[in-house]
């Protein structure tokens, strides 16, 4: 009997705050907003009566997966993304019942190759970046499409040391992958004859031949966790990194940004947009839910705010690029009118 | 005919070996010399074998602890900055009414950037303010806050207090950072590092015993990040699994080894369970994911939906363990009670399961452990998040400690390094102590027939 007694009390204490209607914001999505995402959800919750919001690192499209489910409380009411929603997603939402979707744009971020500061530092085009990385690449004589089959960076160029092709980067599940093939490879891959030619004869390979990465021990994927990479590039001179400019921005003092085109991964440099690896980061808002999910707007508020994600703001101190003022100014119009998405 | 052939051989070969077991062994001949040798030489190189295997297994475990301890016990400690801190009645009570309410909400913050601007007063552009009152924690405002709420009669005083310090000060003074590399490489520039020399000789730095690391939840400050939301997350769940774990596989072991008929269909549900073990564990997320989430609606992040979800991986860890305390019972035991009358229920309930109960705990303690070192699955359901809050409940979004150390391992900051190493050594603490405790109960109620 006692033993009963001790069992139930146990379980209404761990039962104890009962399933009443959420308050509390609920957030998915991107990994690369998501340090920039509990950066304001703490400060939300500490500065004003709401709980502070949850938040989930899924992946962009994981994220957007999640949200457009459906509306109502057990569905998230915002998701970060590193990439804009697309089309089909925007459609999925419409379907379950989501129409209204306000987009707001958080600020930018760096994609950096780096190694590590006891190593040269490497000054890189994106065709150069190309060659070392794509899985078909054009042949010597520029007139037909093989493996690749460079080992080294001074056989692409002979400027480049002499060592081996080894670069480390996230898998195709992440966000920054995604990115960093389309802002590189595939923007480098139509300044080869070869392979612009193929644009018009075989799409599909030639989407092929832009996107493939090689399988052959040139590329290793090292899973989603930066600071590994960041840690591999400390042991091991020769590799280069690929993954976002915060990480590059805390570790400052062991790693160093390579130059793509001539320009170097600085706070600056992405800022202006002279960098040429930077994207733009975004979180989706539920409209139906703001009104019934207590502190929608308030977040909205906070994030936009010129304290968190102006020039000077807290989310600059942790690695996110700030847009200019009247970008920002626009921005937080939108966001606090709530004027939905319209594709 | 052929019989009487090999009982003759037989015969033959008898003779020759009781021959030979009648002649006397010449111990001291070199052969039998050489042979003693070769079989002590055997016996010493297995011996060698055995603490080579173990030899390698505790260096495995040496590096594994060193390389988690000498960076992790470092998080144990924070860095304080002392500063002389003027309770400004102006900002903090202005009508002096002493109401709680209007103490709260007072700005606390400029109060600590008051006196670092009051401590370095040749300190005027805007950028280099910046990077001074980085010297200070953001959450120090809120340690003074409450200072001042307990003990109202400070404002209008003076005091020197020690402050909570931020964490790339915190990296600098537990040298992380490097102040003689160049400037440009590292997080702090030389005047900042010139600001905590000058703090350093004024005897106003300090490193303390670090408590809000076991007190606090999650923060995306380092040096106010802790790991108490998760450590009472993973208590919810774990209260969970083992409140629907434990009653389901000790019946079933009961039933199947007690009671079951032992044909076709109780072999096939013996093999599934032998299977089930050896699933991988982010199956079971994703069935949890499946029936709790899209099917019973229970809410994400839940202690609740991780606990229903890690009872059935541990399911079949109990059975097995039970079902093998059970079938250790002699069954002398069991007929001695049936013989006195006593009915099957009877016999299991208070023969049977009170002499298996020691094996039974065991098995359980140790699902346990496997549940409280488990994130795959827990991935799926949504306890993989970035939550402040403790938890009030099992309903509460929550998180668990190896989910912590797992978003902790994957933040940019530098100081998150060394608080991934300590939550990793309080991980093991508690895996140790359940493991040790399995041990204890075994040791203490095991019976030998």
């Amino acid at each position: 009997m006692k033993k009963t007694l001790a069992v139930a009390a146990l379980m209404s204490v761990a039962f104890a705050g009962a399933a009443e209607a959420r308050d509390q914001i609920r957030i998915v999505g991107s990994s690369t907003v998501f340090p920039f995402a509990t950066a304001v959800a703490e400060e939300f919750g500490k500065t004003t009566s709401f709980k502070t919001p949850v938040i989930e690192s899924t992946g962009s499209g994981g994220g957007l997966k999640l949200f457009c489910a459906g509306v109502g409380e057990q569905h998230p009411d915002i998701t970060n993304a590193s990439r804009r929603i697309k089309k089909s997603e925007v459609e999925k939402c419409a379907e379950n019942g989501i129409s209204e979707v306000t987009e707001v744009k958080v600020g930018y971020d760096g994609i950096v190759l780096s190694n590590s500061n006891a190593a040269p530092q490497l000054d890189l085009t994106k065709e150069q970046i190309f060659l070392a990385l794509a899985k078909t690449v054009p042949s010597k004589d520029g007139q037909s499409l093989v493996d690749n089959f460079y080992t080294t960076w001074s056989e692409i160029d002979p400027s480049l040391p002499d060592v081996k092709i080894e670069v480390l980067g996230p898998p195709p599940t992440s966000g920054t992958r995604d990115a960093f093939t389309e802002l590189v490879l595939e923007e480098a891959c139509e300044e080869f004859p070869v392979i612009a030619a193929l644009e018009e004869t075989n799409k599909d390979q030639f989407k092929a031949v832009c996107a493939g990465v090689r399988e052959d021990g040139g590329y290793v994927e090292a899973g989603e966790n930066d600071n590994l990479i960041v840690q591999k590039l400390e042991a091991n001179h020769d590799a280069l990194g690929i993954f976002g400019f915060s990480f590059l921005d805390q570790n400052g003092d062991k790693l160093q940004g390579s130059l793509i085109g001539g320009v170097a991964p600085t706070f600056e440099a992405i800022s202006a947009g002279d960098y040429p690896v930077s994207r733009s980061l975004y979180f989706y808002v539920k409209n139906a839910h703001v009104g019934t999910i207590p502190g929608i707007k308030e977040y909205l508020a906070e994030f936009t705010a010129e304290k968190a994600f102006g020039e000077e703001g807290y989310l600059a101190d942790r690695g996110l690029i700030p847009m200019d003022a009247a970008e920002r100014e626009a921005v937080r119009n939108a966001a606090m009118n709530l004027s939905p998405l319209s594709m | 005919m052929t019989d009487m052939a090999s009982l003759m051989e037989d015969r033959a070969a008898a003779k020759v070996i009781s021959d030979n077991l009648r002649k006397p062994v010449d111990w001291d001949s070199p052969k039998i010399a050489r042979n003693i040798k070769k079989r002590y030489a055997a016996e010493r190189r297995f011996k060698i074998y055995g603490l080579v295997a173990i030899g390698i297994a505790l260096l495995a475990l040496c590096m594994l602890a060193t390389s988690i301890g000498s960076k992790g016990y470092s998080a144990f400690y924070q860095t304080y900055v002392q500063l002389e801190v003027h309770f400004d009645p102006a900002v903090i009570d202005p009508d002096g009414t002493g109401d709680p309410a209007v103490i709260g909400r007072a700005n606390f913050d400029g109060l600590i950037k008051q006196s670092l601007r009051d401590r370095f007063p040749d300190v005027t552009s805007r950028s280099d303010k910046r990077d001074l009152y980085g010297i200070v924690s953001g959450g120090a405002s809120y340690d003074l806050r409450e200072r001042v709420l307990e003990n109202p009669s400070l404002i209008g005083q003076t005091r020197t207090i020690w402050l909570i310090s931020g964490d790339d000060f915190d990296m600098l003074n537990k040298g992380y950072i490097d102040p003689t590399v160049a400037e440009g490489d590292r997080r702090l520039n030389d005047q900042e590092v010139s600001w905590y020399n000058d703090l350093v000789e004024a005897g106003a730095v300090e490193k303390q015993f670090h408590t809000r690391f076991f007190t606090s939840g999650d923060s995306r400050e380092p040096e106010l990040a802790g790991i108490w939301g998760a450590a009472v997350g993973s208590f919810y769940t774990l209260l969970v699994t083992l409140a629907l774990s434990f009653p389901i596989g000790v019946l079933a072991a009961v039933y199947l080894e007690e009671f079951a008929p032992k044909n076709r269909f109780t072999q096939i549900v013996e093999v599934n369970i032998n299977n089930l073990a050896a699933v991988p564990s982010i199956v079971f997320g994703l069935l949890g994911l499946e029936v709790y989430l899209n099917v019973m609606h229970l809410p994400r992040s839940a202690p609740v939906v991780g606990g229903l979800t890690l009872a059935l991986m541990t399911l079949p860890t109990i059975i097995i363990a039970s079902r093998a305390a059970i079938k250790a019972v002699p069954p002398s035991i069991r007929q001695a009670a049936l013989g006195l009358g006593a009915s099957p229920v009877q016999t299991v309930t208070h023969h049977v399961l009170p002499l298996a109960m020691p094996g039974i705990l065991t098995g359980t303690i140790i699902g346990m452990a496997q549940a409280l070192g488990e994130t795959a699955p827990l991935l799926m359901i949504g306890m993989v998040a970035f939550i402040v809050d403790i938890p009030g409940g099992a309903l509460d979004p929550a998180t668990v400690l190896p989910v912590q150390i797992y978003l902790w391992a994957d933040s940019p900051e530098r100081a998150f390094v060394e608080k991934t190493s300590a939550a990793i050594m309080v991980l093991l603490a508690f895996l140790v102590l359940m493991n040790g405790l399995a041990v204890y109960l075994r040791k203490k109620f095991e019976r030998k027939w």
